[in-house]
């Protein structure tokens, strides 16, 4: 016992006293201390290697790129300074990529968000089967990505699974995937469900939280179903609402393969979110220099949503003291 | 939510859950079941939820048309080398940052976290021409390094280092005083307790790899070499529409063998993902 005090004391004089307190039986130089600092450096080391040279190299270099005008097939790569910039302000394509990208992201997180809520308050009632449910509507998270766009490709073919559905009820379905606002939103509904139980999951957790009490006295006082629900569960789960948010929306301007497999960005560019149009530019057009500057857009639209999100937090993050 | 509920609104629940699980189930079910259906079963109209006649040469076909067990395999050892790789380097760095106090800490942690802001996207252009200039372009390489080192590991940390924080110090102390060094304490103490968060971050990382799609068919150009999502979108005829059949057979191999190890160890699974750091 004596010893642990003796420790806690000698960690905290480590941090302040001069030379060292040395509450240890460590010889001169070789201090716990600098034992710490150099474990702390080797324990970080792998991590921080990987991201300066995988994460902060490139995105420098992405910015230089975006200043070169740079196509693979031609052999050309020679400095065109805000060329491309100019380039993208000009580009005819942007504005209907950017209004794509925002259908596509603002859609994605509201029905992700409220159908996440909406199943987790489902499965968390008092309710005999709701690991079963709970296991149903998790299990398109573990089915591979590509499989699961394929299958739904075909099902939502003109006369495939979905439109013989709606016509058992009289419904005579559009051809999903071939028309404007009907493929833009079958992507997302088949990105939706198949990614919607991850959000349940930490719904159902944060719910889990929210102590029964409040409710009970809630009952007492006379508030309605909706009334307790807008006034306690959310602003109690509130924290989870905004961590949720955060993946969902950045998440939602990363999806690709989705795109490239379901509709190839069309018909015409009704799908071509600005990934995919990256990806054409650099990849399909060769034209990298180009890509870059649109990977350099993405990168600060994700960016400022971030920042934006966290910034809100203080605003409508409910904080227990 | 605490009251027992009415027979009305059981049933009312127990209804709209059903309802709702459709678009869930219905697409698994179908492809599994549709893949050793007759090409001509597959279209018909209702869907025959149960096969009449089943016959796996569609499965064959796969093997046929593509080098289908080679691409199985490597999506298999890619997914599993990232998933070891990434639990090593972020349970180390997330011990690190939330355990050890060292100069540059918080600085670190910061220029790590810029990474979760990356879309793999935006790095793509850059990290082929990297892998390019080592002469590792159509290798694995990228596809195991960069997961376990870039971007996507960051996540992983972050999960490991709000665990690792949650740890009662005393556990260490006592351990110190016995004289571990920094490593043993982490190895011996603090990393068996980290079992849940380290199974959560197992969990998504072998996924992530296993669904990986961009990386793929940037830098993988030969058919060998190909992981399995790569290789799904491949099986179409001469005018590239795709071959149902033999697609759905490919598909439903890449989801079955998760499936089930999702359905036997659902429990772990959920609750993993649900109780780690990622709760806020």
């Amino acid at each position: 016992m004596s010893v642990l005090t003796r420790d806690t004391v000698g960690r905290a004089g480590d941090r302040s006293a001069p030379g060292g307190a040395a509450p240890y039986r460590r010889r001169g130089w070789w201090t716990t201390r600098r034992r710490d600092q150099l474990a702390g450096l080797l324990f970080v080391a792998p991590q921080l290697a990987g991201s300066v040279l995988f994460v902060l190299i490139p995105l420098g270099l992405v910015v230089w790129y975006s200043l070169h005008e740079w196509n693979v097939l031609a052999g050309t790569f020679e400095f065109v300074g805000p060329g491309n910039y100019q380039a993208l302000a000009e580009d005819p394509n942007l504005p209907s990529v950017l209004r794509v990208t925002a259908l596509f992201s603002i859609g994605l997180v509201v029905f992700n968000l409220s159908l996440a809520l909406l199943l987790a308050v489902l499965l968390n009632q008092r309710l005999r089967g709701t690991v079963v449910f709970r296991t149903l509507f998790f299990s398109p998270v573990v089915v591979s990505l590509v499989a699961w766009t394929i299958v739904w490709g075909f099902l939502l073919q003109d006369d495939g699974g979905v439109n013989g559905a709606l016509g058992t009820i009289g419904v005579d379905g559009p051809n999903w995937l071939r028309g404007d606002w009907t493929a833009l939103l079958s992507v997302i509904v088949v990105q939706v469900v198949k990614n919607v139980g991850l959000n349940m999951v930490l719904f159902l957790a944060a719910l889990q939280g929210v102590p029964a009490e409040l409710y009970e006295a809630a009952r007492v006082e006379g508030a309605s179903a909706w009334t307790r629900f807008r006034r306690i569960t959310v602003p109690l789960i509130s924290p989870t609402i905004l961590l949720t948010s955060i993946i969902t929306v950045v998440g939602s301007l990363q999806v690709f393969a989705q795109i490239a497999v379901l509709t190839q960005g069309g018909p015409g560019t009704s799908t071509t979110v600005l990934v995919y149009y990256l990806y054409q530019r650099a990849f399909q057009f060769h034209q990298f220099g180009y890509g870059a500057t649109l990977s350099v857009l993405l990168f600060l639209i994700v960016l400022v949503l971030t920042v934006v999100q966290w910034r809100m937090r203080r605003r409508w993050v409910f904080h227990e003291q | 939510m605490n009251s027992r509920l009415s027979v009305r609104a059981r049933v009312a629940l127990y209804g709209a859950l059903c309802l709702l699980a459709l678009p869930f189930v219905f697409p698994t079910w179908w492809m599994v079941t549709s893949s050793v259906k007759p090409v001509s079963d597959i279209f018909a109209f209702p869907p025959s939820l149960i096969p009449t006649e089943a016959s796996l040469s569609a499965y064959r076909r796969v093997f046929e048309l593509q080098p289908f067990a080679q691409q199985y395999f490597n999506s298999g050892y890619i997914a599993a080398v990232v998933t070891v790789g990434t639990l090593a380097v972020s349970s180390l760095a997330g011990y690190a940052f939330a355990r050890i106090r060292f100069r540059g800490q918080q600085v670190l942690f910061v220029v790590v976290l810029v990474g979760l802001l990356i879309p793999s996207e935006v790095t793509i252009v850059p990290l082929f021409r990297m892998f390019n200039s080592w002469g590792l372009v159509d290798t694995h390489w990228p596809l195991i390094l960069v997961p376990i080192l870039g971007a996507p590991s960051v996540l992983a940390t972050f999960i490991m280092r709000q665990f690792f924080i949650t740890l009662p110090a005393e556990l260490e102390e006592a351990a110190r005083v016995d004289g571990l060094g920094r490593f043993a304490t982490f190895w011996r103490i603090a990393l068996p307790l980290a079992r849940p968060a380290l199974g959560a971050v197992a969990i998504f990382t072998f996924l992530h790899s296993w669904n990986l799609y961009l990386e793929p068919i940037v830098f993988l150009s030969t058919p060998e070499k190909f992981t399995l999502p790569q290789a799904l979108t491949q099986f179409v005829d001469a005018y590239g529409g795709p071959m149902w059949d033999v697609q759905l057979s490919a598909a439903s191999m890449t989801a079955i063998p998760i499936l089930v190890i999702f359905v036997i160890a659902q429990r772990q699974f959920i609750e993993g993902l649900a109780h780690t750091g990622l709760k806020g």
